[in-house]
C-alpha cells in the first residue's frame, strides 16, 4: 500500500498536503493500541537504527521519540550535544556527515535554530525528522495535538481554535497553525502585542485571524491551546513581568468560562503554572495535558515507520 | 608602449559623442580618440574589440579584502584577480579588516599589497572611528593623505548621532565622503534576515526595514545639517529609496549605491535555509525590489557596488542563524546588471556604465577615471554583452565560494579588463 505521505523527510507541517497529514494521523491510530499492550513491542523495525540528535534540552520529546523507536524495535542511539557546532569547531554539515556515514536510517533532530532539519536534509542519506527547529516548526507536537483534538472531538474540519501566548518565538504555534488551517479549522492567536506581529495573520493564505486579546481569541472556541512563556523572553523586554502575563494572558477559569462548554485545553509543556496557565485548569477534566502526551508516542511511532520506509502492509 | 582598441562600440556617458571612435593608449593614458579612418598609428599594438563594449573601467564602491587579517577568506591578491575577472579595474575596500583601516600605516600596507599584486587598483576606505567601535574619531585626514578616499565604519556604523555628526563635520575639511552602512542596531540586533511574511514563516529573527530608513534619515538630515557629502552603502529599501529622493531634490549632498543581489533577489530566497543567501542589510520584501528598480531607473540610486563579501566555507556551513552575513560579488555583477536591468530594459547600456563608472568616479572623486576622454587614465572594461556563460563557485579567482549564483546563467560579460594601460585579463572567447 503507497505511504500516506510521500516524502520520507519530516521537516514541517507547512511542507505537507492535508490527505498526508491525515495519512500519518491514521497510521498513528493503527500505532496506539501497542502501546496499551502488556509487551509493548513490535518487530516493525526491527534492524533499523534511528539516532536522535538533540542539540537542545529535551526530556518529554526525547523519550517520547526513544520509547516510539524501542517499541517497533528499531535500535536508537541518544545524541545530546550540550553546545552548538561552533563551539565544538565541527560544522553543522559535518556533524550530520559523520552520524549519516554510520548507515542510520532515520535521524531525529531537535536544535535551537531554526532550518536545521533543512539543512541537514540535503547532505544526508538517512530521513530527517524534525523534532522542533528554533521558532520554526514541530511538526510531532501538532500531530499529537492533532490526535488529541480529533479524540475528544472526533473532526478537526470546522472547529475553532485559539492560540494564547507568545506566537512569534513558537514553533509549536507556527505547525499547529500549519495543521488545523490545512484541516479546516478556523484558528485565532492572541497575546502581547510584542510576540503576536501584526501581520502575523499571513502566515498562512486562509483560517487565521490575531486577536487583539485572550478574551476575543478564547470566545466560543472549541480547543484552547496555551503557549508555554520562555522566562527569558521577559529580560529582553517583550513584556514588563511574569504577573501581567499572567493578568492579561493567563488560563483562567473565569476566562476558559468564555470557551465553549465542551471546550478542551491543551498546552505543549513544561507548564509554568500561574503564569500561562492557572493550576485550577491545568488540572481540571478539560485539560488534556496528559493525554497529549500520551498520543505523542504513538504519532512519534507513526512518524518513525513511515520514514524508514515502512508501509501499511508492512 | 602604445595599445588602440579599435572596432568597439565605446560607452562613455561623461562624453557622449563617440560614435565609431576608437581609443588610443600610451603610457598607461588615454592619448587619443582615433577615426577608423585614421589607421593604425606606428609600433602599436591592436586590440580587435569588434562586437565589444569599450567602457572607462569600471569602479566597485564597495569590497571586502580581508586583508589584513583574515586571509583564509580572501587576499588582496586573490580579491583584485576577482575584481578584473568580473570587469572591475577599481575597487574600493572596506576598513573592517584586523587590525581595522583606521591608521595611515594600514592604508598603505593596503595599497602597497595592492601594488604588489598588480591587478586592480585599490582605493582603501578608512574607518570613521578608531577601531569603528563608534567612540572616537579616527586619523581621517591622515589615511586621506596616505591614500583613502572615503570614510566609513561599515557594517558597524555609529550609533551615536553625535559622533556622526562631529563626523561628517571634521570629514568635510578633507573632502572625504562619509560611507554609511543604515542600521539601526536597537531596531536589527539578533535579526538573521528581512522581517516580514517570509520571516515569520521561517520561524527566523527579522531585521526590519525601519531600521535601514531611519538611519538613513539620520544621515541625511546630519548632511543637511553639516553640507558634508553622505554615500548611503547598499540601499536596500523603499523607505530609504524614498528618503534619498526626496533629499537629493532638496539638493543635500547625498549618494547611494545599490548591490546586484538586491536588485536580483527578494527574502522568498530564504526559504531552503541556505547560509549564501544571508546578508546584510538582507535580501528584502518584492516591493523594496520594486523601489530599487524604480531608483535605479529614475537616478536616485547612484552607483551599482558588489559589497563583496567572502567567507570560508567552514564559516558559512553553519546553522542560519549562525552563519556570517555575505556573498561574494564581484564576478557575478555585471552579469546580474546585465541579466536584471540591461536585458529587462530597465536602463540602456550608457545608464549602465554611468551607475558602474561615471558616476563611482565622481562619487569618490577618482580624478582621471571614469572616463575614457582623452588625458584619462587608461582602465578600461570590455563587455561582450551578448555573451552567454555560466557561473561557478568552483572557477571563482575569489578565495572563498559563498555565492548564491552558482550556475546562473548570464547573457553579458567582461572580456578583458584594461588598468593603466595594461592588459589585466582576458577571458577565452568561443570562437
Amino acid at each position: 500500500m503507497e505511504k500516506p505521505y510521500r516524502r520520507r523527510d519530516l521537516l514541517g507541517i507547512r511542507e505537507l498536503s492535508a490527505a498526508e497529514i491525515k495519512g500519518i494521523l491514521d497510521t498513528a491510530e493503527n500505532f496506539r493500541e501497542i502501546n496499551s499492550r502488556e509487551i509493548k513491542k513490535v518487530p516493525t523495525l526491527r534492524g533499523k537504527t534511528v539516532i536522535n540528535l538533540f542539540f537542545e534540552n529535551s526530556t518529554r520529546t526525547r523519550t517520547s521519540f526513544e520509547l516510539a523507536a524501542k517499541r517497533l524495535s528499531a535500535d536508537a542511539v541518544n545524541i545530546s550535544v550540550s553546545s552548538s557546532s561552533v563551539s565544538k569547531g565541527e560544522t553543522l554539515v559535518d556533524t550530520a556527515l559523520n552520524l549519516d556515514a554510520m548507515d542510520p536510517d532515520c535521524i531525529v533532530v531537535r536544535h535551537g535554530s531554526a532550518g536545521v532539519p533543512h539543512q541537514l536534509a540535503k547532505v544526508s542519506r538517512a530521513a530527517i525528522v524534525n523534532a522542533g527547529d528554533g521558532a520554526n516548526e514541530h511538526p510531532t507536537q501538532a500531530l499529537l495535538d492533532a490526535m488529541t483534538i480529533r479524540e475528544h472531538k472526533k473532526k478537526i474540519n470546522g472547529l475553532e481554535v485559539a492560540i494564547v501566548g507568545d506566537i512569534l518565538h513558537s514553533r509549536v504555534a507556527r505547525s499547529n497553525i500549519h495543521l488545523l488551517t490545512k484541516l479546516g479549522a478556523k484558528v485565532r492567536v492572541a497575546g502581547p502585542g510584542t510576540l503576536v506581529p501584526n501581520d502575523f495573520a499571513s502566515l498562512v493564505e486562509s483560517g487565521l485571524e490575531v486577536c487583539p486579546h485572550a478574551e476575543e481569541a478564547i470566545e466560543g472556541a472549541d480547543v484552547v491551546m496555551i503557549l508555554r512563556i520562555q522566562r527569558e523572553r521577559q529580560d529582553s523586554a517583550y513584556f514588563p513581568t511574569l504577573r501581567e502575563y499572567a493578568i492579561h494572558y493567563g488560563l483562567t477559569n473565569e476566562r476558559l468560562d468564555l470557551a465553549r462548554k465542551d471546550a478542551i485545553v491543551l498546552h505543549p509543556g513544561p507548564m509554568n503554572r500561574g503564569i500561562e496557565i492557572a493550576s485550577e485548569v491545568a488540572d481540571s477534566s478539560r485539560s488534556l495535558i496528559l493525554d497529549q502526551v500520551k498520543y505523542g508516542v504513538a504519532v512519534r511511532m507513526a512518524v518513525l515507520y513511515l520514514a524508514t520506509g515502512g508501509s501499511m502492509g508492512g | 608602449m602604445k595599445l588602440l582598441i579599435s572596432n568597439g562600440h565605446l560607452i562613455d556617458p561623461a562624453a557622449p559623442e563617440n560614435t565609431g571612435m576608437n581609443v588610443l593608449i600610451e603610457d598607461g593614458t588615454v592619448s587619443a580618440w582615433l577615426k577608423a579612418s585614421d589607421g593604425v598609428p606606428e609600433g602599436c599594438e591592436v586590440f580587435d574589440a569588434s562586437g565589444l563594449l569599450v567602457a572607462p573601467g569600471f569602479i566597485d564602491l564597495h569590497v571586502h579584502l580581508r586583508e589584513p587579517g583574515q586571509e583564509h577568506k580572501e587576499t588582496i591578491a586573490s580579491g583584485c584577480a576577482a575584481a578584473v575577472a568580473g570587469g572591475w579595474t577599481s575597487v574600493c575596500p572596506m576598513p573592517n579588516t584586523n587590525p581595522v583601516n583606521d591608521n595611515a600605516a594600514i592604508t598603505r600596507y593596503i595599497i602597497e599589497q595592492a601594488e604588489h599584486a598588480g591587478l586592480a587598483n585599490v582605493f582603501p576606505i578608512g574607518a570613521i572611528t578608531k577601531s569603528s567601535d563608534g567612540s572616537e574619531l579616527a586619523e581621517m585626514g591622515e589615511m586621506k593623505a596616505a591614500g583613502a578616499v572615503a570614510v566609513s565604519d561599515d557594517g558597524r556604523p555609529v550609533p551615536n548621532a553625535g559622533i556622526m555628526r562631529r563626523a561628517m563635520q571634521y570629514a568635510k575639511d578633507f573632502d572625504l565622503p562619509v560611507i554609511d552602512h543604515c542600521e539601526d542596531k536597537s531596531l536589527s540586533a539578533g535579526g538573521v534576515m528581512n522581517e516580514g511574511k517570509m520571516s515569520l514563516l521561517l520561524g527566523l529573527k527579522g531585521m526590519p526595514a525601519l531600521a535601514e530608513d531611519i538611519d538613513a534619515v539620520r544621515d541625511i538630515i546630519l548632511a543637511k545639517d553639516t553640507g558634508a557629502h553622505i554615500h548611503i552603502a547598499h540601499v536596500s529599501t523603499k523607505g530609504a529609496v524614498e528618503a534619498i529622493r526626496r533629499a537629493k531634490n532638496e539638493g543635500i549632498n547625498v549618494t547611494c549605491e545599490v548591490t546586484p543581489h538586491h536588485f536580483t533577489l527578494t527574502d522568498r530566497s530564504v526559504e531552503g535555509y541556505d547560509t549564501n543567501y544571508k546578508m546584510a542589510p538582507p535580501l528584502r520584501s518584492d516591493a523594496d525590489l520594486e523601489a530599487i528598480l524604480e531608483g535605479i531607473k529614475d537616478g536616485t540610486i547612484d552607483a551599482i557596488a558588489t559589497d563583496h563579501a567572502p567567507h570560508h566555507h567552514d564559516e558559512k556551513a553553519l546553522e542560519f542563524d549562525r552563519a556570517p552575513m555575505g556573498i561574494t560579488g564581484l564576478e557575478t555583477g555585471i552579469g546580474l546588471a546585465f541579466n536584471e536591468l540591461v536585458h529587462k530594459g530597465i536602463i540602456s547600456l550608457e545608464r549602465l556604465v554611468e551607475l558602474c563608472s561615471t558616476n563611482p568616479a565622481r562619487i569618490f572623486k577618482l580624478a582621471g577615471r571614469g572616463t575614457l576622454t582623452p588625458g584619462s587614465i587608461a582602465d578600461v572594461t570590455l563587455i561582450d554583452p551578448d555573451l552567454v556563460w555560466t557561473y561557478r563557485n568552483a572557477d571563482s579567482r575569489s578565495k572563498s565560494r559563498n555565492s548564491p549564483f552558482d550556475g546562473w546563467q548570464f547573457t553579458g560579460r567582461a572580456v578583458a579588463t584594461i588598468v593603466a594601460g595594461r592588459l589585466v585579463f582576458q577571458s577565452e572567447r568561443p570562437e
